[in-house]
């Protein structure tokens, strides 16, 4: 405790700021439950999924099929409302500050999202294009009815991923976890192998043809112009635009000239012309996370709380 | 006013954000939209296709990106079944089967119930591998997809006979929330086989910028974020369900409503942000 009585005052005020933070943390949730729970009781739409039986599959229930009679409260969907939407509360809850609340919905998006993910892998590759190659007889047996039992041709080169794929858990056992170095080396090769011939044919020597195909033909402009038409200017400008800026950004990432003079002018434009790149980026990234925002406040005011079903 | 403001909780200025998200929500506020140049070129690479065409649908979407991507595969499908073109249905997100389902669930089966699994439609569900699975199917599809999503044998559903790999379709559409999506689509199928097939996609908004310059000859033409979701949308609709569309295809107008509130409310604290910062500036310089 500090002897300084402003301090000591200063003290005192945050300890009341954090007593009170503290009831109304505990007050604001109780209040909330008693709502949803009166309007739970009041609005048969909220919180709940109404399903219909269409030939043996559970359909979702349109309005007309509620009027007739003929749609049921669907519990496990409803309930799977409920708990979107205390996730999706304790997500947003971060915004607030970090709590424990928050905590428990992230570690459950993250626990969940790495089995899921495990789960589907097996199902989606390991099954049908590993044990399917290797042993198509037995996989079609428990697995996969549709799958042909022939073994193809050099079926056998498929134990090579097997024994790498044993190879990489391998990493789990101690002794042995430079097994797992083999598998990994060529993970990274395959793919650097394969993001190189990508990129270089997709990126470097596309876009240098893009670039230069942005040009209009000197016939083209003869002919537009003659025409009275203008616009072809335009394009003109517009590529003429694209090349400078391209040359200027490639200025400002070039440091083995020291940027002074000339080259500093073209290596500021370079800066301006990444600048209006990041503004582009940024402006479409904002509008992604307003989306975002947008899909869980419907979520939660229309299939939750279903304040515009009223 | 420049103190408070300067120190104000940035607590306030989230629930002014959420506020200005939920207040359009609640209303249902939406505004016209007019189809920019990229959204018309998608329009109409798809208008091109006849009857019967095969159309590839690369699904590499999850539900986190589902408020930016859903109301343009649901268009996207709309679009094509109206077409009656055959879509074939893939992913190389691990999710993206799922939202494949989703969008047969919603548009193919409600809207087009005369449509046939297998004859009409297929879904050949999720392969991991990334680029590597696009890079394997544009030369040989039962490589890695000797099954549908349901374990059925290709061979065994008939609209998959005659297909031996992706150069067979006639256009690919690909909606991406990210890695792998759209760019590797454009660097392993659509630049080294662009005289086979064209390309055209929606993608998110994250990702937006960095596919112009891919336009127009390795990528037909893109949907940017929920923006040109509204804008295609629009187009759809208009020809093809012009008299009181559903409510699922009119998502991403709706969505957009909220996104000019928001942005209005974005720009004014940028623009409030840049004066605080002078008039500091100016303070301590005096």
């Amino acid at each position: 405790m500090s002897d300084n009585p402003s301090q000591q005052n200063d003290d005192l005020q945050k300890s009341k700021l954090e007593i009170l933070e503290k009831r109304i943390w505990m007050t604001v949730p109780l209040l909330i439950f008693v709502v949803l729970l009166v309007r739970f009781n009041n609005v048969p739409e909220m919180g709940r999924y109404y399903a219909v039986d269409i030939g043996g599959s559970v359909e979702p229930a349109t309005k007309i099929d509620r009027a007739a009679g003929l749609a049921h409260v669907d519990i496990d969907r409803s309930i799977g409302i409920w708990v979107s939407a205390f996730l999706t509360i304790g997500i947003f809850s971060f915004l607030y500050k970090d709590n424990p609340y928050y905590k428990v919905c992230e570690s459950l998006f993250i626990g969940i999202s790495a089995a899921y993910w495990m789960v589907l892998s097996f199902w989606t590759t390991i099954v049908p294009n590993l044990f399917g190659k290797l042993f198509p007889t037995w996989t079609q047996s428990w697995a996969l009815p549709g799958l042909p039992t022939a073994h193809e041709g050099d079926w056998w080169l498929y134990f090579i991923p097997l024994i790498l794929g044993i190879m990489l858990l391998m990493r789990l056992v101690p002794n042995y976890g430079w097994m797992a170095r083999w598998p990994l080396a060529f993970i990274i090769g395959t793919t650097a192998g394969l993001r190189l011939i990508g990129f270089l044919q997709a990126d470097f020597w596309g876009q240098i043809i893009n670039t230069v195909d942005t040009f209009p033909s000197y016939e083209l402009i003869s002919t537009e112009i003659s025409a009275r038409n203008y616009d072809v200017l335009a394009k003109l400008f517009n590529a003429i635009l694209i090349v400078v800026s391209i040359l200027a950004c490639l200025v400002y990432f070039f440091f083995s000239i020291e940027h002074k003079g000339g080259v500093a002018k073209v290596a500021r434009f370079g800066i301006f012309v990444l600048m209006v790149t990041f503004g582009a980026g940024f402006g479409f990234t904002v509008m992604g996370r307003i989306a975002l925002l947008a899909i869980r406040l419907e979520f939660l005011i229309n299939d939750w709380l279903a304040l515009n079903a009223v | 006013m420049i103190d408070f403001l300067n120190n104000l909780d940035r607590r306030w200025i989230f629930l002014a954000m959420g506020l200005s998200v939920l207040i359009p929500i609640l209303l249902k506020t939406e505004f016209p939209e007019t189809a920019t140049a990229q959204s018309q070129a998608v329009f109409d690479e798809v208008e091109k296709l006849k009857p019967g065409d095969k159309v590839l649908m690369a699904w590499d979407w999850d539900p986190a990106s589902a408020g930016e991507l859903e109301p343009m595969a649901t268009a996207f499908a709309l679009h094509c079944a109206s077409k009656k073109l055959k879509l074939y249905f893939m992913a190389i997100y691990p999710l993206g089967s799922q939202m494949s389902e989703n969008t047969i669930n919603d548009v193919i089966k409600v809207d087009f119930p005369d449509m046939k699994y297998g004859e009409d439609y297929v879904n050949l569900g999720y392969k991991p591998g990334y680029e590597g699975v696009i890079k394997v199917i544009v030369n040989n599809l039962r490589e890695l997809y000797p099954t549908d999503a349901r374990g059925t044998n290709l061979d065994q559903i008939p609209m998959c006979r005659g297909v031996t790999n992706i150069q067979d379709m006639k256009l690919i559409i690909n909606v991406s929330s990210g890695y792998p999506g759209i760019k590797e689509w454009v660097q392993y199928a659509a630049t080294p086989y662009k005289n086979k097939f064209k390309l055209v996609g929606g993608c998110t908004g994250v990702q937006a910028s960095l596919m112009y310059p891919y336009i127009p000859q390795q990528l037909a033409g893109q949907l940017g974020a929920i923006k040109g979701a509204a804008e295609y949308e629009n187009l759809v609709t208009a020809k093809y369900a012009p008299d009181s569309p559903r409510e699922i295809y009119k998502e991403g107008r709706r969505r957009m409503g909220p996104q000019l509130i928001a942005h209005m409310l974005m720009i004014t604290l940028i623009v409030l942000g840049n004066v605080i910062y002078f008039v500091q500036r100016s303070r301590g310089a005096a």
